[in-house]
């Protein structure tokens, strides 16, 4: 069972990176026009 | 110039005869809208109307972009605003911004800077970090917890499952600690105030669980709640996001509203330049520039200048009332063709804005003491849940249970009710069925209006700008021909709203070169010779043909033209119906609705709208103060009245009824007033509007009647003893999806089931007429 102390660290550290992540994202304003963004990805510049 | 009369002459004439006054023409300070970033940038933004598609926004974009000194332009697709921020040694040119937009096509105002609701901004943040928190840490504990339960009918060891115990441990207590903030502070801030909200039974589900499980890892026992903790704060996260997301949607719309109306006033300095001021800072004796065309933005007396006024939005009056030097002017009332210097008066609290305001906020205050459901819900259900978790307590003890198994099974009632679909049956309806209205084109002011649409059975409208269009049109049976042409092209030239009705009938056409406008009487010009008039009746010396126009259309107004020396030609203009008033009114009336127009317009008027919309129930000539009578009147007979209204004169009316409807061109007193407003030509939102209404009600009660189900189920479950964490887990997630799937039946429907002859009393040649009016 000395694997868990292998697995478990991992399994969290992946789930703070996701939780990071989406902290960085919402701190950048990515969700501040949600229906605007559908809009500006189909835009060319 | 020698002086400030002189120069305000001056500006006057240039305001009046400018080529188009909605540009800005003149120099004018728009200090006041800028903000200062630390960096030195500046920053403004602006609320847009007629942003519909992508292409509107490239196109405002990259227009922007182009002129100097901007270092970005951003629209927000989600809220209409703009942002446009200078680079650091630019000077921050709104003017300019404006007249590129212009340009464009899109009509805009700056915001002030601090009347954006920064503090909603940082809640809606905060409501959606503790929801990630709060996701993680379940996410992370579940993966744990299964382990357990899947250990425990396994061959887990106990070291290993306190070891997984304890981990679940370090993760959902700082997480609960944080993401659990917004209930705490609640529960207490409730407390303090000796209210008893719902924060306080999650707060004592959440907190109490956690010690629970705590003190029985500590035991090495074979069950702790954590997942039940985090989950329990994840789902009702959701609810509070949604919850605050639909507020700040809907405020969001509401503050772009106010800005495009008339929120700035030009205030005339002493040296005779202009600068644009929010409203708030217009004092008493300040002098405004009221420019032909604007709405008067403030109560005052006029100095300079002459004009004729629109005061349908005031009085509900729709003939022009003529005023010069020394008459009062009232908030709301739209200039005509000429441009007024106005002195805003001390007169506080006796002004009429004044005297609506405090009729409207004595008649809210009337209605936020109506229960809404929710609050209703919060009454019955703490109480009920605080009374089954102590007689679980009592029950166990006198059985002869020991204390920890009574507190256990106790603790185990408090986590199996927690509100987890209770927080969700409301808000997630009122997000669901609000967004389905936005797609129809009514944005609602209040999500807890839809419960109040839902009972309405007696409509009362207001006549002018409500079941009329709000700008004027040809009356019917008019002089045809030359003279028609003629006077339609050369109305081009002026900026009356009546001469609009005439420009109407000549689209495309161009309008006469040199054609200038004299201020207050009407517009001229000289085509191959001849001297061509439009104005008043007066101006074109056409007074029998006047009166001879007024008795054939008693609710119309007469504008007149005059070609050289022929007869003039008078003709008759007035506002016309919405175009599907009569099917709206008859629809209402076949749902078994009672339908009143209470006015403040003349009865000759009132009488022949209501005779052709087979009201017959009607009154004209009413005060703010006698319609509000009407209402209360009514209500107190037993009636849920909805009041559609546009009016200065409506907002006190619009406040005290049950709930209310505006059109968009409503005065922004009326907007703040009324629950939802409607876009467009046609009335039928007003249908809509009551469907949707009724649809959203029926959702939350079977919400909330299956998370009382729910509960009957799971609370004799607990208080026995046999509630396993797995079993709380499927019991929480399962109720949140069902409540959550059932909101989004709010989405579907509204469309078609907007007319309630559809619902109650099919009837298939109705629904093509209605479709029809829909856009």
């Amino acid at each position: 069972m000395t694997v868990l102390l292998l697995v478990i660290p991992i399994a969290l550290s992946l789930g703070t990176l996701g939780l990071s992540a989406f902290l960085w994202a919402l701190r950048n304003g990515q969700f501040d026009d949600i229906e605007g963004a559908e809009y500006r990805v189909l835009r060319d510049d | 110039m020698c002086c400030t009369d002189m120069a305000l002459a001056y500006v006057e004439a240039h305001a009046a005869w400018s080529e188009a006054n909605t540009k800005p023409s003149l120099s004018r300070d728009y200090a006041a809208f800028v903000a200062r970033a630390a960096d030195g940038s500046a920053r403004a933004a602006f609320a847009v109307e007629g942003v519909r598609c992508a292409g509107c926004m490239a196109a405002i974009e990259d227009g922007l972009a182009g002129l100097p000194g901007v270092s970005s332009a951003r629209l927000s697709f989600s809220d209409r605003r703009l942002t446009v921020t200078w680079t650091g040694e630019a000077e921050a040119d709104i003017g300019a911004v404006l007249a590129a937009l212009d340009a464009l096509g899109f009509k805009a105002q700056p915001f002030a800077p601090g009347r954006l609701s920064d503090a909603e901004a940082t809640e809606t943040r905060r409501l959606i970090r503790a929801l990630a928190v709060a996701g993680f840490a379940s996410m992370n504990v579940m993966l744990l917890a299964i382990s357990v339960w899947a250990g425990n009918v396994s061959d887990m060891t106990p070291e290993n499952r306190d070891l997984f115990h304890w981990i679940q441990a370090m993760i959902a207590l700082p997480a609960a600690a944080y993401a659990g903030r917004p209930f705490y502070e609640g529960a207490f801030r409730g407390l303090r105030a000796g209210r008893v909200t719902m924060d306080l039974p999650i707060t004592l589900g959440v907190v109490l669980t956690l010690v629970m499980s705590v003190v029985e890892s500590l035991a090495g026992a074979a069950h702790a709640y954590f997942d039940g903790a985090t989950m329990l704060l994840f789902f009702l996260l959701i609810g509070r996001v949604l919850d605050q997301t639909m507020r700040r949607r809907t405020r969001a719309f509401a503050e772009n509203l106010a800005a495009l109306r008339s929120e700035s006033a030009t205030q005339v300095e002493a040296g005779g330049s202009l600068r644009d001021v929010p409203l708030a800072e217009l004092r008493p004796g300040t002098r405004i520039l009221v420019r032909p065309g604007e709405r008067v933005p403030a109560d005052g007396v006029v100095e300079h200048g002459a004009s004729d006024l629109d005061q349908s939005l005031v009085t509900g009056e729709t003939a022009a009332i003529g005023v010069r030097g020394g008459d009062p002017v009232f908030a709301g009332a739209l200039n005509g063709d000429g441009a007024l210097t106005v002195r805003v008066t001390a007169a506080a609290g006796t002004s009429l804005l004044d005297a609506v305001e405090e009729l409207m906020q004595r008649a809210l205050a009337a209605r936020s003491r109506a229960l809404v459901l929710a609050d209703r819900a919060t009454r019955l259900y703490v109480p009920l849940v605080h009374a089954a978790a102590a007689l679980t307590l009592a029950g166990w003890l006198a059985a002869g249970a020991g204390w920890h198994a009574a507190l256990l099974d106790a603790v185990a009632v408090l986590i199996v009710t927690c509100p987890c679909a209770l927080g969700l049956a409301i808000p997630a309806v009122q997000v669901v069925a609000s967004g389905a209205l936005f797609r129809e084109g009514v944005l609602l002011n209040d999500g807890t209006a839809l419960e109040r649409f839902a009972e309405i059975d007696t409509v009362v409208f207001d006549k002018t700008g409500t079941l009329t269009l709000p700008l004027p049109t040809l009356a019917d049976g008019q002089p045809e021909g030359g003279a028609l042409r003629l006077a339609a092209r050369l109305a081009l030239s002026s900026r009356h709203p009546m001469a609009a009705a005439l420009a109407a009938t000549a689209p495309g056409a161009e309008p006469f070169p040199g054609a200038e406008e004299a201020a207050g009487l009407g517009v001229r010009a000289v085509v191959d010779g001849v001297a061509l008039r439009l104005g008043s009746a007066r101006f074109c010396e056409a007074e029998a043909q006047a009166e001879a126009a007024l008795a054939v259309h008693p609710d119309a107004s007469v504008i007149c033209f005059r070609a050289g020396d022929a007869a003039p030609v008078a003709f008759a203009v007035r506002q016309s119906l919405r175009p599907d008033a009569a099917a709206v009114v008859e629809t209402l009336q076949q749902a078994g609705r009672r339908v009143l127009i209470l006015s403040g317009d003349r009865p000759s008027a009132v009488e022949v709208v209501a005779r052709r919309l087979g009201v017959t129930e009607w009154e004209a000539g009413l005060t703010p103060p006698d319609k509000i009578a009407r209402i209360e009147a009514l209500q107190r007979s037993g009636r849920r009245v909805l009041m559609v209204g546009d009016g200065l004169n409506d907002a006190p009316a619009l406040a005290a009824a049950h709930a209310s409807l505006s059109p968009v061109t409503a005065a922004h007193v009326s907007q703040a007033a009324a629950d939802a407003l409607f876009l467009g030509r046609d009335l039928a939102p007003v249908l809509a509007v009551l469907a949707a209404g009724r649809r959203a009600r029926r959702l939350m009660l079977q919400n909330l009647w299956f998370s009382a189900a729910y509960n009957l189920v799971a609370v004799p479950l607990a208080a026995a003893g046999l509630l396993t964490p797995l079993i709380a887990a499927l019991a929480m997630s399962g109720s949140s999806l069902v409540v959550t799937l059932n909101a989004l039946r709010a989405r579907t429907g509204t469309a078609r089931q907007g007319s309630p002859a559809a619902n109650t009393a099919p009837d298939p040649t109705r629904a093509p007429q209605l479709a029809r009016g829909r856009p």
